[in-house]
């Protein structure tokens, strides 16, 4: 009689559902034939993504109290599974995004990446040890590097995958380096395992926690460690830089925090200064380079920069507080990235050519829907109020005031007011034009591509939600303070 | 309940006008007919408000972001009455001048111009510190664009100026307001205590003072008036300003009585060099809108005055006087567009002669000019002699540069009438007509108001502040309820 292991299906379902999906699609991408292959693969990972985020919400709703699986390797909690129902979400409305790509080539194996990379992520936001820690970021990772050079006719494209994979490899060995000098000082995997183990003063365990913060600063794309994003962001297929955008930085926070508050909690005093650092440098170089942006694609890369300085205040405030307000941050700040990278990849194909901020110019009134999604996204992301993304600030701000920084919500509020001079420049080219013209004229720019459904309904999602988490902000709030409440804090 | 339906009902019309696809002319009757909804629901409640009562009216609340004690809480003293009947009707005003002029994207333009009123009242309605930063934003989001794509050609630096000076204000302000509701452990108005600090103090003041503006915040003033289209600037200088008024009377001085305090000294050099600075400027002008748009910064700096001197002459005089300017200077905007738009261009030394043939138009303007003059038996002199009373007891010099102020408003104000009126320097200036029905029923109002205030100006001065005693009411919001 052979003992079988427990196994917690539950735990792992989000990550399996989105597996399955992505190894159907890779299937059909060799099976099914060419004029069905599109859809077969949209309605396998659309599914995949529905199913997975299902299962995450069932999960969220069975997991009250954190429970440590796998030897260490993953921890069932609340946490964990809101973050994949983010994620799942973000990855469903891309997949509604990346419908109408006009992609000839790789079209199977554009979505079982996309799907495969997903999954990756929903493990990695439950990662326990520093083992799994690291494979589910490569996991991810690798997916990531082959999806941003997928267009293979593009030079950008195979710039961006080139330039990811070298820097994303280079902060994974940062990273993996800091993940075996902790080892080496305390002689386990696990985070709690690491907590109670610590010997906090030794030179060692520091420079490796050290490193293991500026290995996951590069997933995060904080400043000093942004160098890639604009790059990428701008070279990666639009569809693809919507969820790296979003998905991206969702798992990369949710596993920043984690790890700091269960692995660390004994040296807080240290990484808070350091995440505050991170902060400030975020904030200050996303933002004054956003402004200098005439690509759009690049200018919002800037912008999450500016935003993963925002996000890293949430992590410094170090409380209860903090973990919850980033938590319900992200949720506005992905709607408004997918949305706005969903808007300008509309207008990528029908222009045929990069969107730069010029050939915005008109677009709201051209396109009124798209118009006003692109500005609830700008406004959100600026942090106007009735959108959640003004909440979100807020929220953070206060954490961060009541764990006594008070001046880094100096820091925030300025670093708000300079990126308005981005957001409502693009808000500027939509509906404003220069001059002697009247509000009537209309400039056409391109073609009229046929109206993409599906490219509207995730632009009709992201602004839903965009919206919706102003006005229902205390529901959220609950949901991510339940979340926040599986970690030791 | 009523204060609710008061913010809702122009949210709704925008949403409505957003949304149908209605023509040009049915878009704008709509808008209107929303508008003059709003006018007869204020109108309606003005009937049973007790203007005696101590306690706040048609209030309401609702639980919104518990987490940091932040709720949808609204109501209304008498100044708040007033500052949101003064915007109602503004608004009205404002949107028929719109569709007596005709707009471009007439459904994109009216939504916004209802959605600016909505959240207008929402400033003035707010008992809660956060749900009054939401609106004053809110706000800004219409105004950007009202003013960038309908205004005139310099509009695009207009509008990024305005939101930049705006934004940089507001942005200090939710710093303190984060600093103050944090700490305090709530945002409801009436719970709050109050706060010595006087960096969360200077936060809120240099938000209002951009708003009003004062002197040396008022960078964005004449680009924006001048630039924005008639009507949105009647709102901005008329209503939009007055958010200053608000906060100051109802934020500042209940909660930072200390501060106030400490710097009341410098606010008063400020509103009174203001004062002076407008109005000299005025004088100076050479178009219509930037005689306006300098006199409304003058008499924003004389409301200043009257808030600083913290008593009851003054407070009471600043409520009048606020609703005063609101009707007159948006008045005087209205005209200036139809001005305009007749003659082809608002710069005096193109215009003059129009006296003639156009009694209706002459005396509209002579009205509205002696108004901002604040000739002896008008309301605008009312508010001015109460505010200079006031401010007399914290120092004659203030009252001496505001009673010198009242010398120059005679003077840029009699400039303008004659220069519009009488000179006879304009060739341009021969084909079109008096007033007509429609223009007249947009600003006969106004005045009608106006005049009503004239003979009854105890009407909001004894109707502001329970009790008619505004400093032992603000004081008595120290100590939380």
């Amino acid at each position: 009689m052979i003992q079988t292991p427990h196994v917690d299906w539950l735990a792992l379902s989000p990550t399996l559902a989105l597996l399955g999906a992505a190894a159907i699609a890779l299937l059909g991408a060799v099976t099914v034939p060419r004029p069905a292959l599109r859809a077969f693969s949209v309605a396998v990972t659309a599914v995949g993504f529905v199913v997975s985020a299902v299962f995450a919400a069932i999960l969220f709703d069975r997991s009250p109290d954190p429970t440590i699986l796998l030897s260490e390797g993953m921890t069932r909690d609340q946490l964990g599974a809101l973050a994949a129902i983010i994620l799942a979400l973000i990855g469903l409305v891309v997949v509604l995004v990346s419908w109408g790509d006009g992609r000839k080539d790789h079209v199977g194996e554009y979505y079982a990446l996309l799907t495969a990379s997903a999954a990756g992520m929903v493990f990695f936001v439950s990662a326990s040890s520093l083992m799994t820690m690291f494979l589910s970021l490569e996991w991810f990772s690798i997916s990531l590097y082959v999806l941003c050079a997928l267009d293979t006719h593009r030079r950008e494209s195979l710039e961006a995958g080139l330039k990811y994979l070298i820097i994303g490899s280079f902060g994974s060995g940062v990273l993996l380096f800091g993940c075996a000098l902790v080892y080496g000082s305390t002689g386990e995997l696990g985070f709690s395992a690491i907590k109670e183990a610590t010997g906090a003063d030794d030179p060692l365990f520091v420079t490796g926690m050290a490193m293991i913060l500026a290995g996951l600063a590069f997933k995060v794309s904080a400043a000093p460690f942004h160098m890639w994003t604009p790059d990428v962001y701008q070279g990666a297929p639009t569809s693809v830089t919507a969820f790296m955008a979003g998905a991206t930085k969702v798992a990369a926070l949710v596993l920043t925090l984690r790890i700091l508050v269960t692995a660390f909690p004994e040296q807080a005093e240290i990484w808070s200064i350091a995440v505050a650092v991170l902060a400030v440098a975020s904030l200050a170089i996303g933002n004054l380079a956003a402004i200098a942006q005439r690509d759009v694609k690049r200018m919002l890369a800037y912008s999450s920069v500016s935003h993963a300085g925002f996000l890293l205040i949430a992590i410094a405030a170090n409380s209860d507080d903090g973990a919850t307000s980033l938590l319900y941050y992200l949720i506005p700040y992905a709607a408004a990235t997918v949305g706005a990278f969903a808007v300008v990849a509309s207008r990528e194909r029908e222009l045929g050519r990069p969107v730069s901020l010029a050939s915005l110019e008109g677009l709201g009134w051209e396109r009124p829907f798209l118009g006003v999604g692109m500005w609830v996204f700008m406004l959100s992301l600026a942090g106007f109020p009735l959108t959640g993304g003004f909440l979100g600030k807020l929220f953070v701000f206060s954490a961060i005031y009541e764990a006594g920084w008070w001046w880094l919500v100096v820091i925030g509020v300025l670093a708000t007011a300079l990126s308005l001079a981005y957001y409502l420049n693009i808000v500027r080219a939509l509906y404003m034009r220069q001059g002697e013209v009247s509000p009537g004229t209309v400039v056409a720019a391109g073609g009229s591509p046929p109206r993409d459904l599906l490219l509207d309904a995730a632009v009709a999602a992201g602004i839903v939600v965009t919206i919706g988490s102003f006005f229902f902000v205390q529901p959220l709030v609950d949901l991510a303070r339940d979340a926040a409440a599986s970690l030791p804090l | 309940m009523l204060t609710t339906l008061l913010i809702v009902v122009p949210l709704a019309a925008a949403l409505l006008v957003w949304i149908l696809p209605l023509s040009a002319e049915s878009t704008a009757g709509l808008a209107l007919l929303g508008a003059l909804a709003e006018v007869g629901l204020w109108a309606g409640g003005a009937r049973n408000f007790d203007f005696s009562s101590q306690e706040q009216q048609y209030s309401a609340s609702r639980e919104w972001f518990s987490d940091l004690g932040i709720s949808y809480s609204v109501g209304l003293y008498g100044f708040q009455y007033w500052l949101v009947g003064l915007t109602v009707v503004v608004g009205a005003a404002a949107i028929g001048y719109a569709m007596w002029v005709g707009r471009d994207r007439p459904r994109a333009y009216y939504g916004l111009v209802l959605f600016l009123v909505g959240s207008l009242v929402g400033v003035f309605a707010s008992q809660d510190l956060l749900l009054f930063y939401v609106f004053f934003e809110a706000m800004l989001i219409p105004i950007y664009v009202l003013v960038g794509v309908w205004g005139g050609p310099r509009r695009v630096k207009a509008t990024l100026t305005f939101v930049l000076y705006t934004m940089f204000g507001s942005l200090l302000m939710l710093a303190s307001i984060i600093a103050f509701g944090i700490s305090q452990g709530t945002f409801e108005l009436a719970d709050l205590g109050t706060s010595s600090n006087d960096w969360i103090f200077l936060g809120f003041l240099v938000a209002f003072f951009v708003k009003a503006p004062l002197l040396p915040f008022h960078g964005w003033l004449r680009l924006s008036y001048t630039e924005a289209t008639p009507e949105v600037a009647a709102i901005l200088s008329g209503v939009v300003s007055k958010a200053a008024v608000f906060g100051l009377v109802w934020i500042v001085l209940p909660h930072f009585p200390g501060p106030v305090d400490d710097l009341r000294g410098l606010a008063l050099v400020l509103a009174a060099a203001t004062l002076v600075y407008g109005s000299v400027l005025a004088f100076r002008q050479p178009d219509i809108r930037g005689v306006i748009a300098y006199s409304s910064m003058a008499q924003m700096g004389l409301i200043m005055l009257g808030i600083f001197s913290v008593n009851d002459l003054g407070l009471d005089g600043a409520i009048l006087h606020s609703v005063n300017h609101g009707l007159v200077s948006a008045g005087f905007f209205l005209v200036a567009g139809i001005i305009e738009t007749r003659f082809g261009s608002g710069e005096l030394a193109r215009l003059g002669g129009l006296a003639k043939g156009r009694p209706a138009l002459a005396s509209v303007v002579l009205i509205l000019g002696m108004f901002t003059l604040a000739v002896p038996g008008s309301t605008n002199f009312a508010g001015e002699f109460a505010i200079l009373s006031g401010v007399f007891q914290r120092g004659w010099g203030y009252a001496a540069v505001g009673a010198a102020a009242i010398v120059l408003a005679a003077m840029y104000a009699l400039r303008l009438i004659s220069a519009i009126l009488h000179d006879r320097r304009a060739s341009a200036t021969r084909e079109s007509g008096d007033l007509v029905g429609g223009e007249l029923a947009l600003v006969l109002p106004l005045v009608a108001i106006l005049a009503v205030l004239s003979a009854w100006p105890a009407l909001v001065t004894e109707r502001s502040f329970p009790l008619d005693q505004p400093t032992s009411f603000i004081a008595g919001q120290e100590q939380g309820p």
